[in-house]
């Protein structure tokens, strides 16, 4: 079963607001000059804020913000925002693998910024859908 | 400089206690957009039946991540972190972190290997209350990447 798709935008004020709630300030995360000085393409938003997004979309799909009993992904491809207000887009998509015997769903999920995938490996595991 | 394999199977001293303050779920909720009633209003979060505002399910990396500067700034294990890039990120959980808990981390250093000239270190950081009830078990992998 395919679940429907999930966009969130992202700008370079999220970036800034994730930092302070999350406690990671690294430099990468919201300065181009820094940023670029390590080989990056610019400032880059947190791995564990596209993870944060993606987990959105998986608790909204459950239909309880309480319903993940696992999540894991991969971080393949750093997501790039530009300095203006538009910002860049994630688009979240997901499909049913399994719902095991004990009435859990299991979750593929897939997350893509400007059609290239930006995480792999993305799993969840939640006690509901819908 | 490369990683100490020996720390595979290593646990470390537990860290100090960090307290889940309701104010700081509803900050992180608030700055990756979850407007669910239950990160942010107690009553939404009681009739779900916690006993107040419940985390959203990326908030443990708020206390993993200041928890896992035990090993990233241990010399003896070697992480050179400005060579460092995040590679996997798992959370298993026994049940949902909620504002009032008293969470205390313990770091393991589950396994280190090296391919293509990169180290690849992957950590559990198991999450419990000081009175010892699992919340959280989390894994990440941090990539070393190599000198160039």
């Amino acid at each position: 079963m395919e679940l429907p798709t999930q966009t969130f935008r992202v700008t370079r004020a999220d970036l800034v607001r994730y930092a302070g709630a999350s406690g990671d300030f690294n430099p990468i995360h919201w300065s181009d000059r820094f940023a670029t000085k390590v080989g990056l393409p610019g400032v880059i938003a947190h791995g564990m804020f596209t993870m944060a997004l993606v987990g959105r979309a998986v608790t909204a799909w459950a239909g309880s913000p309480d319903a993940v009993v696992e999540y894991g992904v991969r971080f393949t491809r750093p997501v790039v925002v530009p300095d203006d207000d538009a910002g860049t887009e994630i688009v979240v998509t997901a499909v049913v693998r399994e719902v095991t015997d004990d009435g859990l769903t299991k979750l593929d999920v897939t997350a893509t910024c400007l059609d290239e995938k930006v995480l792999s490996q993305a799993r969840a595991t939640v006690r509901t859908i819908g | 400089m490369s990683l100490d394999h020996s720390f595979v199977g290593r646990t470390y001293p537990p860290t100090a206690p960090y307290q889940v303050g309701r104010e700081k779920i509803r900050e992180f909720a608030t700055a990756i957009g979850a407007s669910d009633p239950a990160h942010h209003d107690p009553e939404a979060a009681r009739a779900l039946g916690h006993p107040d505002v419940v985390a959203p399910p990326t908030f443990p990396v708020v206390l993993t991540m200041a928890a896992s500067r035990q090993l990233i700034e241990d010399p003896a294990l070697g992480v050179d972190y400005s060579r460092v890039v995040h590679g996997d990120q798992r959370f298993a959980y026994t049940r949902p972190v909620v504002a009032g808990d008293e969470l205390v981390c313990v770091n393991t250093v589950e396994d280190i290997t090296s391919r293509g000239g990169h180290e690849f270190l992957t950590t559990r950081t198991d999450v419990s209350t000081t009175a010892g009830e699992p919340v959280v078990a989390v894994w990440s992998k941090l990539v070393v990447r190599g000198e160039a």
